[in-house]
């Protein structure tokens, strides 16, 4: 795209003709960030949206919402999501108090407005929030939304014998009605991240407490409500069959004005990602389509079919690989990769500056991910005030060959480099999954050039990511030099996410292999900075000591970052949707609506 | 007498249903090994697959040696080439030369098809025929056995098999190898049931049949019915079985190593090829081109030397 | 022959009952698990999914496991499924009618196509008809169904525009436009699933109508002066249906199982997504629901195969 086609297309932003969302997402498609084009457009003479630009005078009309999704939900209750899919099929009728737009921001839902410590809703020790709710707000039965749900939902999910999936965001905290439409979140210390019980899809999705009283506990599987939601979202239940499709139609009573647009809703599931992207972007047999994990090339052809397009997101999704730091080969009391013992060649420099070195993650993006992944030397890369600037990446053989030599890994007769009697032999293990099995080969060529011989190993994703402890195939257990995959992170807030890698999280035998620290990267320094962070209240403060961890872990090379991947979906001509990388893609599904 | 069949090319006088057994019985059984190659030669489909099919085998083997560029070279300058002649058969999305990587994965798709349908077919007609010419215990006990095999579920009775046997196999044998018994057995193991059933059927309506009771009738042992009246006779389903066979442990291996419980992921495999090839059918259709090109051929090639065989080794020696 | 039917009916039981106890202790020993996808989240604590096993009992002795499974079974209840938290039995049910529609009228497509193409091909070995429809035949069982399924998607709805490629069971139309979209929906799975089975079973028909084609009695019944189109039906087809029988009887189970890889193409929610599913997801009663309810069937269809036999050829005795 030239200039002029540029300032055309600015034109039409002017003119209305474009929505100004739309055009930051397609200059994203072109690889320019979304600050950069606020810029261009404040040039312009555009100020910052304050939010999504809805068109529609009038609540329906809008025929039917047709959206694929390659899984489809198995349940419906937000409180046992498993994964975004459920998320995504129970966020069509609930609704959270507050959600997360696109750069990171609360934009409240169900509640009035989003705590704020200069209101004082926030305290200043950081250990309570106090939410004022939406009055006014009714359940899809009529019944009136109140506190009394919030607390509720606290206790519902905070009930072990409930079996909420959500249960790690409640069990620590106090929810206490202030009345009908207050109520106050207490923790335990101080939480510079409050915004978790009752945000976003994830964990914040909330259920009528008249429908689910009785079946809080042991019997919460038998509510009838389970497969039936009633919530306070813009559509109300139609129809629901796990793992194929959910449906649902407009709700007259719905709370935001003149929203939605759309009478009817549907979410198909099942197929895989390649054929979900042809039924939009070629056929345009349905409007949306979710997580589309397809090689940019194919892609890009099947656009040309004329339906739609792809829509890139942020996320904080970082496909990475990681470096055992201890010996996966050697079996000390009962387990591999134990704590107890040292990688033998992988904790030294001038090996794991090689490998740095070796990881060609401009071709990878160039020609697997093209506009939806993006190389990256940072293990946080977004919101953007996490973003380290003092990394970076290259690609160089030779260097890596002149490092390896001088460390005094020399060629053996075979070709494979070794020192005192060690060779430079390695298991690169990740899921099954195309674009990756292509990535590992990218991998594996290099390093053979550079003298490092590499067995790649591809495991069944729900092997690979399972946590049965009788299984040596998981990520967890690590039992092999190298693996692969893209880490989420949920929230856009790096705290949770950093936990990886803690001492006191290392996964071992002894806690059946649930801790998240899966390199067995031990430094105390680390752990220190990591204290801080925790309890730090001042923004930017914890900002930095956030940066300062993402580039100890990416010097010392205990993950080599590699894309950093966006979320791409699939999105049919004249369809304006508002999608977020930091909650559900049905977040803002009450202002989706179609050009007229 | 056997009837004549209309439209047989190069029919012959057939001999007597019973002859065989008389001729078995009194000619040396070199002279019938001559005789079934004699046919088998006249045969002209049969003959021009079997050279075919060795022409395959002989470019696997020997192929990388004419043409010696590595199977994981990558190249993104020519990627997703149409044939050229630098790559006769065109390169994959990351530049990788398809020719060497079909000559490699020949051998793989090759031999764990052809191993596995060995397997299926020697097991199934193994168990077919005994449950089908023994008496009710033993039948009853097969039949459960088929059944059992029909009804498990073989994903995660594959996972678990992989998983237990996978590390000492390596072991014992070297990845490689260790990984093609494991696949093979897998696939012949559980491949054989249709098999049995049909061997079982023919048996059940064979032994009755009269040359089998002038045979029983003659004083013939047990297994020299099996072997020489009943089994021969059942050979057509045996044979169009195994042309399947083939063609399907082709592609599950492939499926295999799509659920990571194959070859490790950067081992190319015709199945294999196709798999990868199928999302860029209509950008670079040449990619499934040739690796479906080569299933089919094989496959063709296998059920006309089948035919061949059983129209050789056919008793009533129609051809 | 009576006896022989309660004899078998009676061994069923116990064999059921092994065959349930071998299927559980294969799921319980392979690895996987139903909470993986809350595994790659870093915010949600590992202890959460570790509870969920728990709570589910996932983490009790396999016996124990067993045991609790057989009694609730033994009292109709099928145990709810972990990832959706849904009665198995509903599951079942809501997929159920689907299954049946697209994979029954892929069989009778696949009969329809391999009875007459088999028989005709069978009658007259190596005309010019038998060799195209071998050859189609062997194309259509080389080329995995995955890729018959894309190309068909490519030419009708992509070039042609004719037929939808996602599968709906939520169709509005009323009247005639209803039964419709019903039907163009379902051509391109059941013409996948239909022709790889046809041309599979063709190559058997034809084989063992080969086989019957030159028995003595059917050179009898042409020298008896009967019409050529009696021979070939009442004396050579019914003769030839012996593996015919078995074959279908092996494929009936399938109808209720569902077919996992078209299913998955044209997004057919059907039994065999289901599984495939469940089985990905480690998710034990539904597993354990659907291959108990296939291994009832087989064991029935395999039955009634055996007393077929003996209809379609008298001579068989049961013992």
């Amino acid at each position: 795209m030239d200039a002029t086609q540029l300032r055309a297309m600015i034109g039409k932003v002017k003119a209305g003709r474009l929505s100004r969302r739309a055009f930051v997402q397609r200059m994203a498609g072109l690889g320019l960030t979304a600050p950069f084009v606020n810029l261009m457009l404040a040039q312009e003479g555009f100020a910052a949206p304050a939010s999504f630009d809805y068109k529609p005078t009038k609540a329906g009309g809008g025929g039917t919402l047709r959206t694929l999704w390659w899984e489809g939900p198995t349940l419906l209750n937000p409180h046992f999501a498993v994964g975004t899919k459920d998320q995504d099929g129970s966020r069509i009728f609930y609704e959270p108090l507050a959600g997360w737009d696109p750069d990171g921001n609360l934009v409240p839902v169900l509640a009035a407005e989003v705590p704020d410590a200069k209101k004082g809703t926030v305290s200043a020790d950081g250990k309570a929030v106090t939410w004022k709710l939406k009055r006014g707000v009714k359940w899809h039965d009529g019944q009136p939304f109140t506190a009394d749900d919030c607390v509720f939902n606290w206790q519902y999910a905070s009930d072990p014998a409930t079996a909420a999936t959500s249960i790690g965001t409640y069990k620590d905290i106090k929810v206490e009605k202030v009345d009908d439409y207050t109520i106050k979140v207490e923790f335990p210390k101080p939480t510079p991240f409050w915004a978790t019980a009752f945000v976003g899809a994830q964990f914040g999705q909330i259920i009528p407490k008249h429908l689910f009283e009785k079946y809080k506990g042991g019997n919460s599987r038998e509510a009838p409500a389970n497969l039936a939601p009633v919530g306070t979202g813009p559509y109300m239940f139609v129809d629901f069959k796990p793992g194929d499709l959910v449906r649902g139609k407009r709700n007259p009573n719905y709370h935001m004005p003149n929203r939605p647009y759309f009478d009817l809703i549907e979410m198909k599931g099942g197929g895989e990602a390649v054929s979900a992207a042809r039924a939009v972007l070629q056929t345009g047999e349905y409007d949306f389509a979710w997580n589309l994990q397809v090689e940019d090339e194919i892609l890009k052809r099947l656009e040309q079919g004329g339906h739609g397009q792809i829509l890139i997101t942020p996320t904080g999704n970082i496909e990475h690989i990681e470096i055992n730091q201890t010996d996966p080969w050697q079996t000390v009391d009962g387990q591999r990769s134990s704590i107890k013992t040292t990688h033998p060649f992988l904790t030294d420099p001038a090996v794991k500056e090689a490998l740095n070195l070796l990881v060609d993650r401009a071709s990878v993006q160039q020609f697997i991910y093209g506009r939806t992944g993006v190389a990256t030397a940072n293990f946080v890369n977004n919101p953007e005030r996490f973003r380290s600037r003092d990394t970076h990446y290259e690609f160089n053989i030779q260097k890596a060959i002149a490092i390896l030599d001088r460390g005094g890994w020399k060629p053996g007769s075979d070709g494979i480099r070794e020192k005192n009697g060690v060779k430079l032999k390695l298991v690169f293990q990740t899921s099954v999954n195309g674009p990756r099995q292509k990535n590992q080969e990218i991998v594996k060529e290099a390093c053979q050039k550079a003298g490092i011989a590499m067995e790649l190993k591809a495991i069944l994703a729900s092997v690979f990511f399972s946590s049965d402890v009788g299984n040596p195939d998981t990520y967890r257990k690590f039992y092999s030099d190298l693996q692969m995959f893209t880490t989420v992170m949920g929230q856009p807030d790096p705290q949770e996410f950093m936990r990886q890698f803690l001492s006191n999280e290392v996964a071992q035998k002894e806690n059946k292999w649930q801790g998240r620290n899966v390199t067995r990267w031990r430094n105390p320094e680390y752990d220190a900075l990591f204290a801080a962070a925790e309890n730090e209240l001042d923004a930017v403060k914890r900002a930095t000591l956030f940066i300062k961890m993402n580039d100890m872990v990416v010097n010392d090379v205990v993950v080599i970052p590699e894309i950093y991947r966006p979320g791409v979906s699939g999105v049919a001509n004249g369809l304006n949707v508002w999608i977020s990388g930091w909650d559900s893609n049905f977040w803002a599904l009450q202002d989706w609506y179609r050009n007229a | 007498m056997a009837g004549s069949t209309p439209a047989s090319p190069t029919a012959e006088v057939p001999l007597a249903a019973a002859a065989p057994l008389i001729a078995a019985a009194a000619a040396p059984r070199k002279t019938l090994g001559g005789e079934a190659w004699r046919r088998f030669r006249r045969h002209r489909l049969a003959v021009a697959s079997a050279l075919v099919l060795a022409l395959m085998t002989f470019a696997v083997l020997f192929g990388s040696l004419i043409w010696p560029v590595p199977i994981n070279a990558i190249d993104f300058a020519a990627h997703l080439q149409g044939p050229s002649l630098a790559h006769p058969l065109g390169t994959d999305d990351l530049g990788q030369d398809l020719l060497a990587r079909m000559l490699y994965g020949g051998r793989i798709s090759l031999a764990v098809g052809f191993a596995s349908m060995v397997i299926a077919v020697l097991v199934g007609t193994l168990v077919g025929a005994v449950a089908g010419s023994s008496r009710s215990a033993t039948d009853t006990g097969l039949v459960w056995l088929i059944d059992l095999f029909l009804s498990l579920p073989q994903l995660p009775l594959l996972l678990l098999l992989i998983y237990l046997f996978r590390a000492s196999l390596r072991k014992l044998a070297g990845l490689e190898i260790g990984t093609f018994i494991l696949i093979v057995v897998v696939i012949g193991g559980f491949r054989w049931m249709s098999v049995a059933r049909l061997v079982r059927a023919e048996f059940l309506s064979l032994r009755e049949k009269e040359f089998v009771e002038a045979a029983r009738a003659l004083g013939a042992p047990q297994w020299r019915l099996v072997m020489h009246h009943i089994l021969p006779n059942a050979f057509g389903p045996v044979i169009v079985a195994a042309t399947i066979e083939v063609a399907n442990a082709i592609i599950a291996e492939s499926t295999l190593s799509f659920l990571g419980l194959g070859f490790p992921p950067d081992v190319p495999s015709w199945g294999r090829i196709l798999y990868d090839a199928q999302d860029y059918l209509d950008i670079a259709p040449h990619w499934a081109l040739f690796a479906g090109g080569a299933i089919f051929l094989t496959v063709m090639a296998i059920n006309y030397v089948g035919d061949g065989l059983r129209d050789a080794l056919d008793p009533r020696r129609v051809l | 022959m009576f006896n022989y039917l309660v004899r078998r009916l009676f061994i069923a039981l116990p064999s059921l009952l092994g065959i349930s106890l071998i299927l559980f202790t294969v799921l319980a020993l392979a690895p996987g698990d139903p909470f993986s996808e809350l595994a790659n989240d870093p915010s949600i604590p590992p202890a959460v999914a570790a509870a969920l096993r728990h709570k589910f009992g996932l983490d009790d002795p396999i016996y124990l496991r067993y045991f609790h499974w057989l009694v609730a079974m033994l009292h109709g209840d099928w145990g709810y499924s972990f990832a959706s938290r849904v009665d198995v039995s509903t599951l079942i049910l809501q997929r159920l009618p689907t299954t049946l529609y697209v994979l029954g009228a892929s069989q009778i497509l696949a009969l329809c196509v391999a009875l007459p193409v088999g028989v005709y091909a069978g009658v007259r070995p190596y005309s010019l008809g038998d060799q195209i429809a071998s050859t189609l035949a062997l194309i259509g069982f080389s080329i995995p169904t995955f890729f018959t399924g894309l190309v068909l998607i490519l030419i009708f709805s992509i070039w042609l525009d004719w037929l939808p490629f996602v599968y709906r069971t939520d169709i509005s139309a009323t009247g005639f436009a209803w039964y419709w979209a019903y039907i163009k929906e379902a051509i391109m799975p059941v013409a996948v699933l239909g022709l790889f089975q046809g041309a599979v079973w063709t190559r058997f028909v034809r084989a063992s109508v080969l086989d019957v084609v030159r028995l003595d009695y059917v050179t009898t019944a042409r020298a008896k002066g009967l019409a050529e189109h009696t021979v070939v039906l009442k004396h050579i087809t019914r003769n030839a249906m012996i593996p015919v029988v078995t074959l279908v009887a092996l494929s009936m189970p399938i109808v209720f199982g569902g077919a996992v890889v078209t299913e998955q193409i044209f997004r057919v929610p059907g039994i065999g997504s289901l599984l495939i599913s469940a089985i990905l997801n480690n998710d034990t009663p539904v597993i354990m629901g659907v291959t108990f309810i296939f291994s009832c069937l087989v064991i029935v269809f395999n039955l009634i195969a055996d007393l077929l036999y003996g209809w379609l050829d008298p001579r068989i005795s049961y013992r």
